[in-house]
């Protein structure tokens, strides 16, 4: 209920004075409802320019097929399969934000959970395109479903988990789609009753005739509870399906069964990076800061660092079962990540990953935005480096050393790389534009009981153990957003 | 005859907007309905509404789903075209599993929600049926049907009691209609 007042020892996720209903509704919809600044402009201009380049070498693609990638006889999956994992993995934290923290009544989520979703449609999106365009014939992309046909009355292979891989992200996809959309529809609505003319006409058509009734909300909750309790599962097959891919291969370095966890907990660790990435900047671009907390960015790198480690042991199993298989192949393949020619890449991958990941642990780099920001990207650079390594490192020397080669990625490749990262961010920055960026009517559900002013009240009447006031005084030095002078007479 | 055809009471705190419901029905004066900006949990206990029967209709679009995808590999793998592959069996059920949920998730995601939309009316496009527009922003707005026998100043005085911030006495129903 919304008068339940919360134990005054935790931080508030909503912090700012006379923070009200109104003022909520007025912060989330400034980008939507006024033309956007400076810095929302350039960031679009870049991100279009690269979301050309991706058309571009797409269509180049498309036209020449994929010799024109640098694929060879030895190294037959590069860039595309790499880009594809790291798409999909990048995706699984908005699920994760939107499903599991709900499940687990984590109310922070609920100032982060709309854009993060956001982030997982785009970012699968990407992910899709490079499953079409690795294909070679695009215009063959139905191929892999079960649907009647002319070849001798063939069906697809259900035991394949390329096949399976089809049926879970086309499934994740569309049920994140669904998820994200439902959530939506009462802020469009709050955006349709505060417009005017042409974009009232557009967001009415889009929130579906939302009136926001008793039983409208009580079958919205029904349902994305049920949502979520299906996509916590769901979230975790997809990038398992996807370990598959390799897991059930007989090549040395994919032909291992802890792929699944290790991969689920990798997607988890860049997606949370990506959705810091883009928070951090979001959050000051937009002047979210008083909904978008130092507790939220906290509680992201402590999950950054939680999935990090996870990552972390998972690659140490990898070594340790390698060495303790006693095949010679899979020992070399393992040794081969750090005295092969592709060394640097093995070094990002552990480097980038485990290593810097682990500076979270200090309080003061966990609550340093710019130093967050960079980690988050220099995870990013890991995660898409650890499929490089699991994909072309492993490929690239085969059992006949007279087939090993060397992958060298062509123009295209690079543009076709770059480019996904360009429609990704051409895709988020609209969605910043025409959409509330935060889901406001679950802000709404918690500023009563965990807003920093609803902890003021609680001070200023009094009656608490001085010793949990002064605990919750200390917890808001960390936080930008909070006057602690206000807190000196209290 | 007055002309009003709705009384509303817009609160600016969710909690006053719960004691404006008990004290109307302390009062016995019906309520056409309630709009707020985010859920309230406890609302639909206090009006009788029950609960929702949407975790009914995921369960069976979930157990069609499964069985289509299960039944659909069946026909095509074992019944329709089976091969052979490495002399292993073709019903191979542990490979039928990972689609089996897939679609389970699938059938019960979508199945789900648009009953939800079916249920609530909710399609694009419908004309928004909204009785006030800040219903939707930053009020919490009890909607009274006017016909009913009480006298409408005995209402109006009710909702300030209970702390409504403004008493709408309105000839229409729907504001949002131009």
């Amino acid at each position: 209920m919304a008068s339940h007042s919360e134990s005054i020892i935790r931080e508030p996720l909503i912090t700012g004075d006379n923070i009200t209903y109104a003022q909520i509704t007025n912060d989330v919809l400034r980008p939507v409802e006024n033309m956007p600044g400076r810095a929302w402009w350039i960031g679009f201009t870049i991100a279009s320019l690269g979301a050309s380049l991706w058309v571009f070498a797409v269509s180049w693609t498309f036209w020449y097929g994929i010799g024109e990638w640098g694929l060879n006889k030895t190294v037959g999956w590069a860039w595309d399969i790499t880009g594809f994992v790291w798409w999909v993995g990048i995706g699984h934290a908005g699920t994760l934000i939107s499903a599991i923290l709900l499940l687990f009544r984590q109310n922070w989520r609920n100032s982060i959970n709309r854009s993060a979703e956001a982030m997982t449609i785009f970012a699968v999106i990407c992910a899709a395109t490079y499953v079409v365009s690795h294909m070679g014939r695009p215009w063959l992309a139905y191929w892999p479903l079960p649907l009647p046909n002319q070849f001798g009355s063939i069906w697809v292979n259900f035991n394949s988990p390329l096949v399976w891989d089809v049926f879970a992200i086309s499934t994740y996809f569309s049920v994140s789609l669904v998820f994200w959309y439902t959530g939506l529809l009462p802020d469009l609505a709050s955006i349709r009753d505060r417009a005017t003319g042409i974009r009232q006409k557009i967001y009415s058509v889009m929130s579906f005739g939302w009136t926001g009734s008793v039983k409208t909300w009580q079958r919205f909750e029904t349902v994305c509870l049920i949502l979520a309790g299906i996509s916590t599962p769901l979230v975790l097959s997809v990038h398992t399906i996807v370990s598959m891919d390799f897991a059930t291969s007989l090549e040395p370095g994919w032909h291992t069964t802890i792929f699944p966890p290790y991969f689920v907990a990798g997607a988890i660790f860049s997606g949370f990076a990506m959705v810091q990435t883009l928070l951090l900047v979001t959050r000051k671009v937009l002047g979210l800061e008083n909904y978008i907390t130092m507790f939220h960015i906290e509680a992201m790198n402590k999950i950054i660092l939680l999935t990090g480690s996870i990552v972390g042991v998972a690659y140490l199993t990898e070594f340790f079962i390698a060495y303790y298989s006693g095949n010679e192949y899979e020992r070399y393949t393992f040794l081969n990540r750090f005295i092969g020619p592709y060394w640097w890449a093995g070094c990002m991958m552990y480097g980038c990953n485990v290593l810097m990941t682990q500076l979270m642990w200090f309080k003061s780099v966990r609550r340093n935005i710019p130093i967050s920001w960079v980690l988050s990207i220099v995870v990013n650079i890991g995660m898409w480096f650890e499929r490089f390594v699991i994909i072309v490192v492993s490929l690239h020397r085969d059992f006949l050393p007279s087939s090993w080669a060397m992958f060298h990625p062509t123009w295209v490749d690079m543009s076709v790389f770059i480019g996904s990262i360009g429609l990704f961010f051409t895709m988020f920055l609209l969605f910043i534009r025409v959409l509330p960026s935060i889901a406001m009517g679950e802000v709404k559900l918690i500023l009563k009981s965990t807003s920093e002013q609803a902890k003021k009240k609680l001070l200023a009447h009094g009656d608490l153990d001085p010793e949990q006031v002064k605990y919750y005084k200390d917890s808001l030095v960390k936080f930008d957003s909070v006057e602690i002078a206000d807190y000196q007479k209290v | 005859m007055s002309k009003t055809k709705y009384i509303l009471g817009l609160f600016a705190d969710p909690d006053e907007m719960m004691h404006g419901i008990d004290l109307l029905q302390k009062n016995s004066v019906p309520i056409y309905d309630v709009f707020t900006p985010m859920p309230i949990h406890g609302i639909e206990r206090k009006l009788g509404i029950k609960d929702s029967r949407l975790g009914y209709a995921a369960f069976m679009f979930g157990c069609l789903g499964g069985t289509t995808i299960f039944s659909m590999a069946y026909y095509m793998l074992v019944h329709d075209w089976p091969m052979n592959i490495g002399g292993k069996p073709a019903f191979a059920i542990p490979d039928f599993v990972p689609i089996t949920f897939e679609w389970t998730v699938l059938f019960t995601a979508f199945g789900m929600t648009l009953t939800f939309f079916y249920a609530t009316h909710l399609f694009p496009g419908r004309t928004p049926r909204v009785m006030d527009l800040r219903a939707t922003d930053d009020r919490f707005v009890i909607a009274i049907d006017a016909k009913g026998n009480t006298p409408h100043e005995d209402i109006t005085k009710i909702l300030k009691e209970a702390g409504a911030v403004e008493v709408k006495h309105n000839d229409r129903k729907y504001v949002s209609y131009e």
